[in-house]
């Protein structure tokens, strides 16, 4: 493998990583948002560039499904929502910004360990691939649990789901990725049109998702 | 053209949800809807007699055929209940006509992305499909737009969701522990190649996807750790949902799980995914039973019984060996057989009641005979008393720990018993002494309820002898 094209690959992938963490201390959904498309835009230049140094056209397909629909579309219509919402306030964090970050980076480290160990056979690329994707997803379910918003879980849930998408355009001519990057984003649609159609904001006063517990038919 | 069942399986539900989405008036939509079901049965049970060969995406085999036959199976009783259960939530105006026409469609697809799951022999395929069986019972869950129902629906779709992308990165690091064995591109997630080379996978990549898949499709089982979103999909949702969900929904993630588990067997020096399984399975059983006890909403209390009954059925897989993996395939058939019959059964009570909270019933055998002897029948049928079917699969599951690894069924036995507990003393507030709540008589379908509950009488006092053959064959199948 070409030197220079191996060290390309390796920078996006791992600049989706470093963005995972400004996603991490992000307390204004605002900025989450713009921070999010970021994150998707990278992704896309990441696998544009598989698509090029594997020469495997389909995943040009991914790359412009995560420009449009990822880094254009969901972000403008999510910002249009948190206006109508009317919660373009702060975000409460369950966690701090220092703890979060320090369980995020043992949470690297953790990917790190267990990713590099498990490859010896794979080759160079795959494997780094393989260790920032599963960074990237663990630092996704991480947002997920240190937010109690709902907008803001669904930002750490499509996050999470660009380090799936990394993972699975690293691994050199894996059928049906582009099969399963639209499956995903059909998911995400829906959670996003959720949000707006069941007008949760409106039916709960919240989308706070503790707020929600409260209506549970447990409860006396 | 011949007729093609292994088609015919998968496109009569996707046929079926195109009409049903553009037909409007619900009776002719129920009937429809169980027709198909019942179209989809019968080129399920042709599947014995015809076995198409595996192809690159599809596979039929002693192992899925077996859990397509119960799916249809229950697929189809569940919709001739839908018919009346839907009916009288019309008349109360719970549902509206429209929603009523979006219902019977899902409930097709939902049977289309259940039946392609089992049917896939590319894992690949087998999680889009078992995607597609989240979404669809998150928005059948979310049907009636109340408080309890969005937010059931909506965590549902989240925990679901994570549950889904983390089968996702475990299927990926399958194909990357095939690629250099079968080399690049679609044979590297074709099951039947992959079964065929495993032993020659690295070890420690299957050991890693393993915790993955586990952790992911487990969610969807219902495990322990994992189950938050259960209790609330089945409290929520419209009652045969409830049904389907439980009786079906969680055998085919588990069935995801039970491949994957094959595929693991075969390399010698992977980690046995056993442990793991019993671990988890032994955690859900005992949880589920001690949760129990504080149930205030009946639907919620079933639904615990559901992660109770999914815990013993993982825990006897994870035991493997041929007896206990035929105990653990007979607990599935009952279990999804006798819980989709006590959904029909608390459907309709809840219905007569006008609520779903145990406090306000009570004295059902009085008032509603038919109904609460059924309700009755069924709870005993899933303690596990004898004579009734899931008696013999408990003893069976029992037996067989007892004679491995005695500590290991002290604790089964435990959870057993307290789960049995639970589940009378909630009884006799529902069924016996004073009525309480409205008594009016019921407008109810009881051939489903007593149907199934006819077959888990007759399992559990005979057996005919080809059945026990099949499934003899099916959990050597599974090692």
């Amino acid at each position: 493998m070409n030197g220079i094209y191996f060290d390309i690959a390796h920078l996006l992938a791992g600049l989706l990583v470093l963005i995972s963490f400004f996603q991490l201390y992000q307390d204004r959904l605002y900025a989450l948002l713009n921070v999010f498309a970021l994150h998707a835009f990278v992704l896309a230049l990441s696998v544009a560039w598989q698509a090029f140094i594997q020469d495997a056209p389909h995943l040009y397909v991914t790359a412009a499904l995560a420009l449009l629909f990822k880094a254009i579309v969901i972000p403008v219509a999510l910002h249009r929502i948190i206006i109508r919402l009317g919660i373009h306030r702060e975000i409460e964090q369950v966690v701090g910004v220092g703890p979060a970050m320090l369980a995020g980076m043992g949470l690297v480290a953790l990917a790190m360990v267990v990713m590099l160990r498990v490859t010896h056979g794979a080759d160079p690329l795959t494997r780094e691939d393989l260790a920032f994707a599963l960074s990237v997803v663990l630092l996704g379910l991480l947002m997920m649990v240190t937010r109690r918003n709902a907008v803001g879980q669904v930002v750490g849930f499509m996050s999470l789901e660009n380090g799936l998408v990394l993972a699975a355009t690293g691994a050199k001519g894996m059928p049906l990725v582009v099969e399963i990057s639209v499956a995903f984003s059909i998911l995400i649609a829906f959670i996003v049109i959720g949000i707006f159609l069941f007008r949760i904001r409106e039916r709960f006063d919240t989308v706070d998702v503790q707020a929600l517990d409260r209506f549970r038919g447990e409860r006396p | 053209m011949s007729f093609n069942p292994l088609a015919a399986v998968l496109l009569i539900p996707a046929f079926a949800a195109a009409l049903l989405a553009l037909l409007p008036g619900y009776r002719i939509g129920a009937r429809l809807n169980a027709l198909a079901a019942l179209a989809t049965l019968a080129s399920a049970i042709s599947l014995f007699f015809v076995r198409p060969q595996p192809g690159p995406y599809l596979l039929v085999d002693d192992l899925n055929s077996t859990f397509i036959v119960l799916t249809t199976f229950v697929g189809f009783t569940t919709s001739v209940f839908s018919a009346s259960y839907i009916d009288h939530e019309l008349e109360i105006g719970r549902l509206q006509p429209g929603f009523v026409r979006f219902y019977h469609a899902m409930y097709q697809v939902l049977m289309f992305a259940m039946n392609l799951a089992l049917l896939s022999n590319n894992i690949g395929v087998m999680w889009v499909a078992i995607e597609l069986a989240t979404l669809t019972t998150v928005m059948m869950v979310g049907i009636y737009r109340t408080h309890e129902a969005l937010e059931a629906a909506w965590k549902y779709f989240i925990l679901g969701s994570v549950g889904i992308a983390l089968a996702l990165f475990g299927t990926i690091l399958v194909y990357l522990a095939a690629r250099p064995v079968v080399g690049e591109g679609l044979d590297g997630m074709v099951w039947t190649t992959l079964v065929g080379h495993a032993r020659a996978f690295d070890p420690a990549l299957l050991d890693v996807a393993f915790v993955f898949l586990l952790l992911g499709y487990g969610t969807k089982v219902g495990l322990a750790p994992l189950h938050a979103w259960l209790p609330d999909a089945h409290a929520e949702g419209p009652t045969p949902i409830s049904a389907v969900l439980s009786g079906l929904l969680l055998n085919v993630a588990l069935y995801a799980l039970l491949r994957f588990k094959m595929l693991l067997a075969v390399n010698p020096a992977a980690l046995a995914p056993g442990p793991l399984m019993v671990t988890l399975g032994l955690i859900s059983l005992v949880f589920a039973a001690f949760m129990l006890y504080r149930r205030r909403d009946i639907k919620r209390m079933f639904a615990y019984s559901s992660i109770e009954h999914m815990g013993i059925i993982t825990f006897a897989f994870g035991m493997g060996g041929p007896l206990a993996n035929f105990a653990a395939l007979l607990h599935m058939t009952m279990h999804s057989l006798t819980k989709s019959a006590i959904f029909f059964a608390v459907g309709h009570v809840a219905q007569v009641k006008g609520t779903q909270r145990i406090a306000d019933m009570g004295g059902l055998t009085e008032t509603n005979p038919l109904l609460g002897w059924g309700l009755i029948l069924g709870v005993i049928a899933i303690a596990g008393m004898p004579p009734l079917g899931i008696f013999m699969s408990e003893f069976l599951v029992v037996s067989s720990t007892f004679a491995r690894s005695p500590a290991l069924a002290i604790v089964l036995v435990f959870g057993i018993l307290v789960g049995v507990g639970g589940l009378f003393l909630r009884l006799n507030t529902i069924a016996f002494g004073e009525p309480r709540g409205p008594t009016a008589k019921a407008q109810a379908s009881y051939v489903p309820l007593f149907a199934h509950l006819a077959l888990v009488l007759s399992a559990g006092i005979y057996m005919p002898a080809s059945l026990v053959a099949w499934f003899e064959n099916v959990a050597r199948l599974l090692g």
